[in-house]
């Protein structure tokens, strides 16, 4: 199943995230990152989904976010030109000897790392899914002690709002 | 000093409201202490669904918003399957309900619900009002939501303390929001397309909907169809909206429809939705639809389009005006061949039943309440087969003549609805068509009809069971009857019901005596020859009145398209 990401710009008000999410999660489709922030204008805030489904199942569930009051503009793009980027932060357990390994390995990522304790590092990473995703993947080796991903942000190419 | 309570009643009054139903309770009482110097009717129901029915009743009889009133916790909730009634079938509902105060939210308090978070799902918007300085708005916005657009139902949840806090902000001249523009007027070449394919179209057919009769559309309706030529099927919600006895009427599509509606939608090679949804009970299988023929839909509502089946020519817009420009963009085509084909399909296969039998059969009551009001009484109905059969068997001219609870199929919902459409409509005769299951559901609002004086007439079409039910036991549960018998024989053992209670005869309860005991006359009917006289009787009354009629209990409703199953493979029964 494809994976779509859905953006809105909604009411910065309490009560407009559950009524996005219900009315994803009450069609029975399951939202895998979900990232809510605020904009430039105060009332306004952006939420950015994705949500894996066909396109016409997404397609009925964009329409009827559109008819949410709270909700000011929805785009599905998923086959828009866009940028999406995804912040990833990890914790491993490293021994003194690990830590130049895992310093080089996120350098080579572009990432960084934020604290190294005798024990532990905690680093950070920011990129499209599938870097973040080959980083997991070459941090195998070590031991992951927690991990927490910001899900996608995604913002439209060209010059129209 | 004016407080949030203040604003609600001004609310009211602003948005023209003249008619209030309602239960009081703690959390609202400071509301309820308003009301009497309002210029509002206040009807006081005796359970908070059956309030919102009736709000939803006269939403439905004037295409006004219906109000109720009701308090926190326990009365809200009971206000669910009603708001939920009303948000399936697009109907203009506004419920105001008391909260408990605010710095009490969250705090599990006496009476405290989630009543926004618990109605969400089932509103077209809801709101907890934080502030009072927001309530004008609130209630402003509240029924223009509620109105416009798709209509449907809106909450205002209030709590206590902003019902008791003075505020003197103004009301707002209109509705401001950003994420709100229903989307009225279509667009041209829409409908330029639309009118070219329905020119092109060999065998069209019209699907009328509720659409055109929330939008105030049937005139239009009727001014296309006409001018086009093109027969028309009918959802069940959009029954009224296009005279039945008019020659291009082949009368209702779907699970229950007419031989001749479902084979044309079978057989066509373009069907136009005109403010229907392609609900399954109207597609059947839903791949097998139409199978040969293109999809135009005019719809306020744009994910409506496509929902179901998918959509050649998409027309989003207000039905009314998307049609006006229709009419003037639609060429008149003679199709000799496919109009004699849906006439002879029309003449062959009309609704039936078994005429010949001296029985009480459920049919021939409806027919009778037909000719004794001369079709022109407002009709609401229960759920069940009396529904279908009131579908089938009385002629609806009118919009707004027909009122049921389509989408949600809501047991219940009859008798308060009743009584909101009289309430609206005090000059037309009003007649309850229900069933016995489904009276028993909201039987106590009887005595607000009596205590207002609504004379309406209660049919109930006693077969002794929870008939549709049955009727889908005998026919794809190979007869083995459960849980759905209501006369007290022949019960299933599980029940374990006691020999001797199962041989003791009557029915429970007596419906003329609870008529009687709620203050409405009450008559009971057994022979053919009794139905007529009694409904001549009942609706010369001027007071409330229930007819129990005593019908054949293993009366099925034919056609039926069974589940899973594509329109033309419909079972015709007997008769
Ligand atoms: C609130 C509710 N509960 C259950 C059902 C399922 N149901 C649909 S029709 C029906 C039987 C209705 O019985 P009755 O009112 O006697 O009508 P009949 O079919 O016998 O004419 C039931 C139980 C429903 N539609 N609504
Ligand atoms: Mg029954």
């Amino acid at each position: 199943m494809k994976k779509h990401i859905i953006t809105a710009l909604v009411e910065n008000q309490p009560g407009v995230l559950a009524r996005v999410v219900g009315l994803i999660s009450g069609r029975g489709y399951n939202i895998e990152t979900l990232n809510v922030g605020p904009t430039n204008d105060p009332t306004v805030s952006r939420m950015t989904m994705q949500v894996p489904g066909d396109n016409r199942v997404l397609e009925q569930v964009t329409r009827q976010l559109g008819k949410l009051v709270d909700v000011i503009d929805v785009t599905d793009l998923t086959s828009a030109p866009c940028v999406n980027q995804e912040c990833l932060l990890v914790k491993l357990a490293a021994t003194h000897a690990q830590h130049a390994a895992i310093a080089a390995l996120t350098e080579r990522f572009g990432g960084r790392v934020l604290a190294s304790q005798t024990d532990a590092m905690i680093v950070q990473l920011t990129g499209d899914s599938k870097q973040i995703v080959d980083f997991i993947d070459l941090l195998a080796p070590f031991r992951m002690l927690d991990i927490s991903r910001s899900g996608i942000i995604a913002i439209a190419r060209g010059g129209r709002p | 000093m004016r407080t949030g309570a203040d604003i609600v009643i001004e609310g009211l009054l602003r948005a023209g409201v003249k008619t209030l139903f309602g239960l009081p309770g703690g959390m609202v009482l400071d509301i309820f202490d308003k009301l009497p110097c309002a210029p509002i009717e206040f009807f006081l129901a005796r359970h908070e669904q059956g309030a919102a029915h009736m709000a939803d009743g006269y939403a439905r009889a004037t295409g006004q918003a219906g109000v109720c009133l009701v308090t926190s916790g326990p009365g809200a909730t009971n206000t669910v399957t009603g708001l939920a009634t009303a948000n399936m079938d697009g109907s203009p509902v506004v419920c105001i309900a008391g909260q408990v105060a605010s710095p009490l939210i969250g705090n599990d308090a006496f009476q405290e619900a989630d009543t926004v978070g618990i109605t969400r799902a089932v509103t077209k918007h809801n709101y907890l009002v934080k502030r009072v300085e927001d309530l004008p708005r609130i209630m402003v916005e509240a029924f223009e939501i509620a109105t416009t657009g798709k209509p449907g139902p809106v909450l205002v949840d209030v709590p206590k303390d902003i019902q008791q806090t003075a505020c003197d902000t103004p009301f707002p001249a209109g509705m401001n929001r950003r994420g709100y523009r229903p989307d009225n007027d279509p667009d041209d070449q829409d409908i330029e397309r639309l009118a070219r394919a329905v020119a092109a179209a060999r065998r069209p057919v019209f699907l009328v909907g509720g659409g055109v009769i929330s939008g105030d559309a049937a005139a239009e309706f009727a001014a296309v169809a006409v001018k086009a030529g093109v027969p028309v099927v009918s959802t069940l919600m959009g029954l009224g909206a296009f005279p039945g006895s008019a020659p291009l009427a082949l009368g209702m599509i779907g699970m229950h429809g007419t031989v001749a509606a479902n084979r044309a939608a079978s057989a066509c090679d373009l069907v136009v939705s005109v403010g229907a949804r392609f609900d399954d009970r109207v597609t059947g299988k839903v791949s097998t639809f139409a199978p040969h023929a293109l999809k135009g839909h005019i719809d306020i509502d744009p994910s409506a389009i496509g929902k179901s089946v998918p959509v050649d020519f998409p027309v989003v817009g207000h039905v009314k005006i998307a049609l006006r420009k229709l009419l003037e963009a639609v060429e008149p085509v003679a199709r000799p061949e496919w109009l004699a084909q849906v006439s002879e399909w029309k003449a062959r296969h009309p609704l039936t039943y078994d005429r010949s039998s001296k029985e009480l059969l459920p049919q021939y009551v409806i027919e009778q309440i037909a000719a004794v009001t001369r079709g022109d009484a407002l009709i609401v109905t229960d759920v069940g087969q009396h529904q279908m059969w009131a579908a089938h068997f009385y002629p609806y001219s009118k919009p707004r003549s027909f009122i049921t609870s389509g989408g949600l199929g809501t047991m219940g919902f009859g008798l308060p609805a009743a009584i909101g459409v009289k309430a609206a409509r005090r000059d037309q005769p009003v007649v309850l068509i229900s069933g016995d299951g489904s009276i028993q559901m909201n039987f106590q609002e009887l005595v607000v009809a009596v205590e207002h004086d609504l004379p309406i007439v209660v049919v109930i079409l006693n077969n002794g069971y929870l008939g549709m039910v049955r009727q889908w036991q005998e026919l794809f549960y190979k007869r083995e009857y459960s849980g759905v018998r209501l006369g007290r024989d022949e019960r299933h053992l599980n029940e374990r019901i006691p020999a001797t209670i199962r041989a003791a005869g009557p029915y429970r309860p007596d419906f003329v005596k609870l008529a009687e005991a709620h203050g409405a006359l009450g008559m009971r009917v057994t022979r053919q020859d009794e139905v007529a006289p009694a409904l001549v009787k009942a609706l010369a009354a001027g007071r409330p009145v229930v007819v129990e009629c005593l019908v054949r209990a293993e009366e099925n409703v034919f056609p039926i398209v069974p589940p899973g199953k594509a329109l033309n493979e419909l079972l015709q029964g007997l008769a």
